[in-house]
């Protein structure tokens, strides 16, 4: 027994604290390495970002300010593109959430004929691999004359984003008491009603986890904004950053700069809400 | 509305509002939104494609195209020893993290990193760490070494070997954490009660932990592997296929094909890979539908 006040000092425990910093150190590295090699070069002037030195001789905040003033040829459309970004991701998460919610509403709550099918079929296209997908999306897209309109890569979003969301949604509204909607019926309230007094509420927690699950998604995503997308006005941040491979001398310093820009959004959003997406996603990724 | 039977014998069926009851009706309205998205933007594509693809004359070219049979050699080397080597480590730092310290509760929020961050500027990042010339890791080699580092995206082998990688780097953070949920749900008293017999880490590993997290760790390995079949990023943004489209795999495949403009092989690449994907689809949709 552990007398408060008294730290107990072994040579066992500093070997074992030793063998977890044998990982720990490596795992720290491993993780960090391409982040910070990327925040190297936002803060390092052309020559000193070139000369592999771990921290320039001269740190700097000029490549931002040559981003946000689009002062390269490169960044002429930073803005526009950054708020393509953000409109389209935003859009994703809205309508995924208004999707998947009503479809896991339905299935779960409602008892819909068919739901169990829906439900499957909604899992098989989680399973299709997204660049195989991709391939007959494109086209389809072209067919509905939607290319290089934003509302392809929207609404392809969606049905990429949408049946996880609907599984993990319709896996939390299970968990919900029977009883709840019998009470609400019997005090008069309308399917509707029941809908929005009393199921939305009650899964706010799992909302917020699946919409910030497809806003990520969507903000993050390049293959399918790359095939979708191409007019400069009309690109998102990574295309955009994808166009910047396509010089021979490109700009690497800004280039890092502008995904440094670009990473720290979803960064912020994944720590803001990490408590529901810890719980909620891992939960409904894989039924253990 | 009637359904005829025979002749004069008409039968009127009930109406289909008194059949259904509101709560019903409304089931049908809320589900409606996702079933349009699931025809136009899943069923509609697929049906297509697979309607490009009907073509055998685009399977012998495929057949006679040496970066397909390339591709599809880096695809089951990515699968099998890629998958493989993330997912034995992923179980390491599962137990790793699992262990309460503070310091390893800290470098477990920033572990979660690559996942939570886009693709394209990490990976790009690692591209021009690479870079022979500029790269960090080159000048690294020749400041301890004296010596040149080898050119790292322009041998396919070494190319294909970084992309990997770039993927275990990316997506082993949401594994481990998956890994650590099921280890979590182990009950402690098992190991206390395995401590008090004088059990070894092994012991306690090979009778404890592995029995229990055996089921979900396949889960995950074949729900990765599908995963990886989609992952384009890793390879198209470190070595967009090459050198000489020697490390291409069936994702950057099919776009190859699609940029140029040959959609037919673009699906028959796809259609390939069918073989091997819908097995473990029909695997996974039985696992979690049970």
């Amino acid at each position: 027994m552990k007398l408060p006040g008294v730290s107990e000092f072994s040579w066992r425990d500093v070997a074992t604290e030793a063998r977890l910093l044998l990982i720990g150190i490596p795992v720290f590295l491993w993780t960090m390495i391409p982040i910070y090699h990327m925040f190297l070069f936002a803060i390092s002037p052309k020559e000193d970002a070139f000369s592999g030195k771990l921290w320039p001789d001269h740190p700097t905040l000029h490549n931002f300010e040559i981003v946000f003033k689009q002062q390269h040829y490169f960044l002429r459309d930073f803005y526009v593109q950054f708020w393509n970004s953000v409109v389209i991701a935003a859009a994703v998460g809205a309508l995924t959430l208004v999707v998947a919610t009503a479809a896991a509403f339905s299935i779960s709550r409602l008892k819909v004929p068919g739901g169990r099918v829906v439900l499957n079929l909604a899992l098989f296209t989680y399973f299709i691999p997204a660049a195989f997908l991709a391939v007959p999306m494109y086209r389809t897209m072209g067919n509905y004359g939607l290319l290089n309109n934003h509302w392809s890569l929207i609404l392809a979003m969606v049905t990429i984003a949408s049946p996880y969301a609907i599984w993990v949604l319709k896996q939390a509204s299970d968990k919900l008491p029977v009883e709840l909607d019998e009470a609400a019926v019997m005090d008069g309230a309308t399917t509707l009603q029941i809908f929005r007094l009393v199921y939305l509420p009650l899964m706010m927690p799992s909302l917020v986890a699946i919409g910030t699950y497809a806003v990520l998604l969507a903000w993050n995503e390049y293959l399918y904004a790359f095939l979708l997308l191409s007019n400069d006005q009309d690109i998102t941040l990574p295309v955009a950053l994808g166009n910047f491979l396509s010089a021979d001398d490109s700009p690497w310093e800004l280039l890092m700069t502008t995904g440094f820009i670009y990473a720290l959004p979803p960064a912020a959003v994944y720590y803001a809400f990490r408590r529901y997406m810890v719980g909620g996603l891992t939960a409904g990724a894989v039924k253990s | 509305m009637a359904i005829t039977l025979s002749g004069d014998q008409a039968v009127p069926a009930p109406p289909l509002s008194s059949r259904l009851t509101p709560a019903q009706v409304w089931g049908i309205v809320l589900l409606a939104p996702y079933l349009l998205v699931f025809l136009a933007f899943v069923v509609y594509p697929v049906s297509y494609g697979l309607w490009l693809a009907r073509h055998p004359a685009s399977y012998v070219e495929l057949y006679n195209d040496p970066v397909f049979a390339r591709a599809a050699i880096n695809t089951l080397i990515f699968l099998v020893i890629g998958i493989n080597i993330k997912m034995l480590i992923a179980l390491v730092l599962s137990g790793f993290f699992a262990q309460q310290r503070t310091w390893i509760k800290w470098l477990s929020v920033i572990f979660i990193l690559p996942w939570a961050v886009p693709s394209i500027p990490t990976i790009l990042s690692v591209r021009f760490m690479l870079n022979p010339e500029w790269g960090m890791v080159n000048h690294f080699i020749f400041t301890f070494t004296g010596d040149d580092g080898p050119n790292w995206l322009n041998d396919p082998t070494i190319a294909l070997t970084m992309a990997i990688a770039v993927h275990i780097w990316k997506s082993l953070p949401f594994w481990t954490l998956i890994l650590i949920t099921g280890r979590l749900a182990i009950p402690h008293d098992l190991f206390e009660a395995a401590e008090v017999d004088g059990a070894s880490w092994w012991q306690k590993f090979r009778f404890i932990t592995w029995p229990s997290m055996q089921t979900l760790y396949v889960t995950c390995t074949l729900l990765s592997m599908i995963w990886t079949l989609g992952d384009f990023n890793s390879v198209y943004l470190l070595t967009g296929g090459g050198p000489a489209d020697l490390t291409h795999v069936l994702s950057t495949l099919g776009i190859r094909y699609l940029r140029l403009d040959q959609l037919s092989l673009a699906m028959a690449s796809i259609v390939c890979a069918m073989p091997f994907v819908l097995p473990l689809v029909y695997f996974m949709m039985k696992r979690l539908s049970r």
